[in-house]
């Protein structure tokens, strides 16, 4: 409560919980903001017609939706907020709030789990050392051979053939060439509290391995990586637009941001005409990201002010 | 020192044999009529080609025989052949290389320039208007994906004002490479237009890289601005700081002269970081630009399955990461004595 108090005062953090409050309610009320027209699937976005060029934002024509209802050749779609997208006709307004979802799930899923995997072998290196810590450390330093992005499309490339396109693919690559950080910095920071008398006095007393990681180790250094993690789930989800951007994330047709940007590329001649492609899914994204980013930024200088200023890629 | 930089050195070995299993792991991932397929140039003709080639290169053999066929094919420098460039894998690198390389060195200048005279400025007037407002600058920055940064640019500058074109040169300058007119030294427009003594291919090329020098650098700003701007608050409050101020030296002295010069000692760390930056920046950047160079040539082998070539990039690229970090250690070892003790 305290914390929550702190991060109100701030101006930074407080336009960043203000925004996230949004982004929260806007993927809770996603059914009544975008009713779904293929009720089984609220993911697929709902499309506008069968014209070739991006529609503006605005009303559609009225006589042209009728006969459409009429002939049930498409969903109802007679109010297009932020217009649509070229090929697909579809529509902006419903990718952006059902995208939403998708973000939230990307960044959280994303985060925990690189997390959970970095906090298990990093506390497993620096708690047992000698060559458990040897062999950890050099399979990190493999990982972070592989520049991020790039070692993320590689993988979803390659993991294509087998399990498909789509959200799982791209999450398990990011995964996998993400959690190093957080082994790292727990390590270093179990290394710190390891030889605390504390834990000394647990270990004479009998505890076992297990209950001196988990009751006395991590409780007392977890907290910067909580702190980078938070920050991080920002740059997870423009990485994972990223891969949907250049193809390799959520299928053709799934709501999700860096789709929706991924149509702009078609149009980029005359891009200035067709706005609304790019700066309305571009100022969701940005401002999503922001959210984190302000609130990670204020979470860290209150939790952690020995990280202050310092940058986590 | 020394011990320091043969100890990074003998490491070295097996990282990279460390990541060739790894990207090797990766490889065998396909079922291996995938594989095989990744090796026909053109349509096989008889129907039992798919069982002739997986037989002729050992891909039903166990992996880690598998693995060293593969491995003595990378020695020998055969990669494999790229679909999507039309040539081996190993030559479509060496092609589109220069045009990265030349992406990326225009790209650091303003990095370089901006970030670090920023967060220098940002140190100095601490708490002040012009800090707070470069930390907004740095966060919204940090925030903005440089595909939304660069659709927004050529939304503007190529779309609405016609300022700046994409891709990479004007097609009159091809015309003229075709005409034998002009001639690549390098493979760098820019250079080679300076080697022709051709000031308009040069301002031509210059117009082409506005755009995605500014893409590519951006991200980059907010993270040197940060590091800067914090290693220079703690080296102004160093004791030789005070001293210096103490002994009536001007403060323009006391700060370039004084305190920068070891403010920049941890900015060195990030170069690492920077690299890594760059490399993933080129395949969007490029993409998006319609850049030729190796991003896009990646990215569009990775959405058309063209698999050799992606984990040809890929290798290249560790290769890249792993040397330019080998680099900064020593150099850091080098500039900050109190390194090497550790």
């Amino acid at each position: 409560m305290k914390l929550f108090l702190r991060l109100c005062k701030n101006p930074l953090s407080l336009t960043g919980l203000v925004l996230l409050t949004f982004f929260v309610g806007v993927a809770i009320a996603a059914p009544w903001l975008a009713p779904p027209p293929w009720p089984r699937e609220p993911y697929r976005i709902a499309r506008c017609g069968f014209s070739p060029i991006p529609q503006p934002p605005g009303v559609s024509n009225p006589i042209h939706g009728i006969r459409l209802i009429v002939t049930g050749q498409a969903p109802i779609c007679r109010v297009r907020p932020f217009g649509t997208t070229g090929e697909g006709q579809y529509d902006i307004y419903y990718a952006l709030v059902w995208g939403t979802r998708t973000a939230f799930k990307v960044g959280l899923y994303i985060t925990g789990i690189s997390l959970t995997i970095g906090l298990l072998l990093g506390s497993l290196a620096a708690y047992f050392g000698k060559y458990v810590d040897e062999v950890i450390m050099r399979i990190v330093d493999v990982f972070m051979a592989f520049p991020f992005l790039v070692a993320a499309m590689t993988l979803a490339a390659v993991l294509q053939p087998t399990i498909g396109r789509g959200l799982v693919t791209a999450m398990i690559a990011l995964i996998t060439f993400g959690w190093m950080g957080y082994a790292r910095l727990i390590r270093g920071d179990i290394l710190a509290v390891k030889e605390r008398d504390y834990v000394q006095a647990a270990r004479a007393a009998g505890a076992g391995h297990l209950r001196i990681i988990f009751r006395h180790i991590l409780p007392n250094a977890i907290y910067p990586t909580m702190v980078m993690a938070s920050m991080d789930i920002g740059s997870y989800v423009i990485s994972f637009a990223a891969l949907s951007f250049l193809g390799l994330g959520a299928e053709v047709g799934y709501a999700d941001w860096g789709q929706v940007l991924a149509f702009a590329r078609n149009w980029i001649p005359r891009l200035h005409e067709y706005w609304w492609i790019i700066v309305y899914p571009g100022t969701t994204l940005i401002l999503f990201v922001l959210a984190w980013n302000l609130v990670g930024d204020a979470l860290r200088d209150i939790l952690d002010p020995r990280l202050r200023g310092r940058i986590t890629v | 020192m020394w011990a320091y930089i043969v100890r990074r050195l003998l490491l070295l070995p097996l990282l990279i044999f460390l990541v060739t299993l790894f990207v090797f792991g990766m490889y065998s991932f396909l079922p291996p009529k995938m594989r095989a397929s990744l090796y026909v140039q053109d349509v096989p003709r008889s129907p039992d080609a798919m069982e002739r080639i997986i037989e002729r290169y050992g891909l039903d053999q166990p992996i880690h025989i598998q693995y060293l066929r593969w491995m003595g094919n990378l020695l020998r420098g055969d990669f494999g052949w790229s679909k999507t460039a039309q040539r081996p894998v190993l030559e479509a690198l060496a092609h589109y290389f220069p045009a990265t390389l030349e992406l990326a060195l225009w790209a650091l200048i303003p990095v370089i320039f901006i970030g670090i005279w920023l967060g220098i400025l940002s140190a100095i007037h601490h708490n002040r208007p012009l800090d707070h407002a470069t930390r907004v600058f740095a966060l919204v920055g940090w925030s903005f994906p440089s595909y939304v940064y660069g659709l927004l640019l050529i939304m503007v500058f190529y779309a609405w004002l016609r300022w700046f074109p994409v891709g990479r040169v004007s097609q009159w300058v091809l015309q003229l490479e075709a005409t034998g007119g002009f001639h690549r030294f390098t493979g760098m427009y820019t250079l080679d237009a300076i080697l022709n003594g051709r000031p308009d291919v040069l301002a031509d090329a210059l117009r082409h890289l506005v755009m995605p020098i500014f893409t590519l650098a951006y991200i980059q700003w907010a993270l040197l601005l940060r590091i800067t701007r914090s290693s220079m608050l703690e080296t102004l409050r160093q004791e030789y700081v005070m001293t210096a101020r103490a002994k009536g030296l001007s403060e323009r002295v006391v700060i370039y002269k004084h305190a920068v010069r070891n403010a920049l000692i941890p900015v060195a760390t990030v170069a690492g970081l920077l690299l890594i930056g760059l490399l993933n920046g080129v395949v969007i950047t490029e993409t998006i630009f319609n850049y030729p160079g190796l991003g896009r040539w990646a990215a569009t082998a990775a959405t058309q399955l063209d698999i050799l070539s992606v984990l040809g990039f890929t290798l290249f690229n560790c290769g890249l990461l792993v040397l330019g970090n080998l680099f900064v250690d020593i150099l850091y070892a080098v500039i900050d004595p109190r390194i090497r003790l550790e």
